[in-house]
């Protein structure tokens, strides 16, 4: 089970719990504003700590409230792509990029700068310094950021709601071609229907009455023939 | 340049660069130190610290080379220790010129350095976690560069609050020629002696332009933080 989470958060003066398994591919976590999903995520990557449960991704344990294990953000090699992309403004797009590259062991590196910048459509903007960048550049060097820093998994928050609907496209694209191509899983918060039909293999639903699981649709959906000769060659292929 | 002062004026001069240089030099790990205690500590007491800091930027100065004298004199605690183990004697030395305005510049550093530490977007260290950064490579990384320039500005406002400072360093450490006499005591000593205008307005122009170089890089240095924070050029 690439997802397996049974936890129990407290925000504030809100309770939040959520339980669910999902397969392989891309896991949408959908539900009103308020209803926790970034703070699900939140605990998923670390940073937060949950009051009970336990979170495991794939074979490893990342959280486990009955022997007391909560590992570091930086132990989870989760790929975190934010709602803001908070890319670092000191420094440029190429060292953004390489900000975690640099930090990951070689071992765990599957895949290179050039490699990624071809892949995201971000090679000309390697110099640039990122106030100069559009939203949809920046969610891309984001999102290249977290693919480089050899990341087992992908979390994804609302990735797209800062872009105007040119943008989202192109966005969209990418990340299906990560679900795909990359086969990596990801967990993908959104509150837009829309996004979820198209993208999601297993939407999670968390709501007051709890969390409910159910397939997804997958509206973009072509024969996978027909998907292969419009993509280019499969980036490096790996097995999280 | 040089034939604009005497011998005795240049020593003034370089004894103030030395005093405020060995003072801000000091407090900058203090400072900092205090600074992110205040910013992103949270523990019992924290207002009462804050106030403590505070302190010597409205107490008389006077007062505040007073309470030196009681703690760091001959007879004071630690002065006392601090002669006895390293020999380093405060009282009529410049050291004792450059710990006074260490104190006085304290406040003001903390402040500048707290402010910047505030400014951090805290969402950006979280973001350097999940890219595999420990808490300290995040501290070096990301934090430290974003708060470097109100670092700076505080190294400035501290070293121009040091060359100004007056009241604890002529109570503390005393006025004493080529040790503690620094420009400010300078030319109030030199105001005692009539007929000695001239000594007065050239080492306030001194003084003047000294602080007005401060003023200028301190404000350089915030406005292009702020540019920076703005998204416009740098």
């Amino acid at each position: 089970m690439p997802f397996d989470v049974d936890i129990a958060l407290q925000r504030g003066s809100a309770h939040i719990a959520a339980r669910f398994q999902v397969g392989p591919g891309l896991t949408a976590l959908f539900g009103t504003s308020g209803a926790g999903k970034t703070s699900v995520l939140n605990a998923v990557a670390g940073l937060i700590r949950p009051q009970s449960g336990r979170i495991a991704v794939g074979e490893e344990v990342l959280y486990d409230g009955a022997t007391r294990l909560h590992l570091a953000p930086e132990k989870r090699a989760c790929g975190y792509v934010f709602q803001d992309s908070r890319l670092f403004p000191h420094k440029t797009v190429r060292d953004n990029l390489l900000f975690g590259w640099k930090l990951a062991p070689a071992a765990r590196r599957w895949m290179a700068l050039e490699e990624a910048s071809e892949f995201l459509g971000i090679a000309h903007l390697l110099k640039r310094m990122p106030r100069t960048l559009s939203g949809g550049e920046m969610q891309r060097v984001a999102i290249g950021r977290a693919l480089l820093s050899g990341p087992r998994f992908l979390l994804m928050d609302e990735p797209l709601s800062s872009l105007d609907e040119e943008r989202r496209g192109g966005v969209m694209q990418v990340i299906e071609r990560i679900r795909d191509e990359l086969a990596l899983p990801i967990l993908y918060v959104s509150h837009d229907r829309r996004e979820v039909d198209r993208l999601a293999d297993h939407v999670v639903t968390l709501g007051p009455e709890g969390t409910r699981v159910m397939p997804g649709i997958r509206t973009s959906d072509a024969p996978a023939a027909r998907r292969a000769a419009l993509r280019p060659v499969p980036s490096t292929p790996h097995n999280p | 340049m040089a034939g604009l002062l005497s011998p005795e004026e240049w020593q003034v001069v370089v004894l103030s660069l030395k005093v405020s240089g060995v003072a801000i030099l000091i407090d900058l790990p203090l400072a900092f130190a205090l600074a992110w205690l205040l910013a992103r500590g949270r523990f019992p007491g924290k207002v009462l610290l804050d106030a403590i800091v505070h302190l010597p930027l409205v107490l008389p100065p006077v007062v505040t080379g007073w309470m030196l004298l009681l703690a760091f004199g001959s007879n004071g605690p630690v002065g006392r220790f601090l002669l006895d183990t390293f020999g380093l004697g405060l009282i009529f030395r410049w050291t004792g010129a450059a710990l006074a305005a260490a104190i006085m510049a304290l406040p003001l550093m903390v402040r500048a350095i707290r402010l910047s530490l505030e400014e951090v977007d805290r969402r950006l260290e979280s973001a350097a976690r999940t890219l595999g950064a420990g808490p300290w490579r995040t501290f070096a990384s990301v934090t430290l560069p974003l708060a470097l320039p109100g670092v700076m500005a505080a190294l400035v406002l501290g070293f121009a609050r040091s060359i100004g400072e007056f009241g604890a360093t002529i109570t503390f450490a005393s006025n004493i020629p080529g040790e503690t006499r620094t420009l400010p005591l300078a030319i109030y000593t030199a105001l005692q002696i009539p007929g000695s205008e001239g000594d007065v307005a050239r080492l306030a122009i001194i003084s003047v332009l000294l602080s007005l170089a401060a003023l200028v890089i301190s404000e350089t240095l915030t406005r292009r933080s702020g540019q920076r924070k703005a998204g416009h050029a740098l």
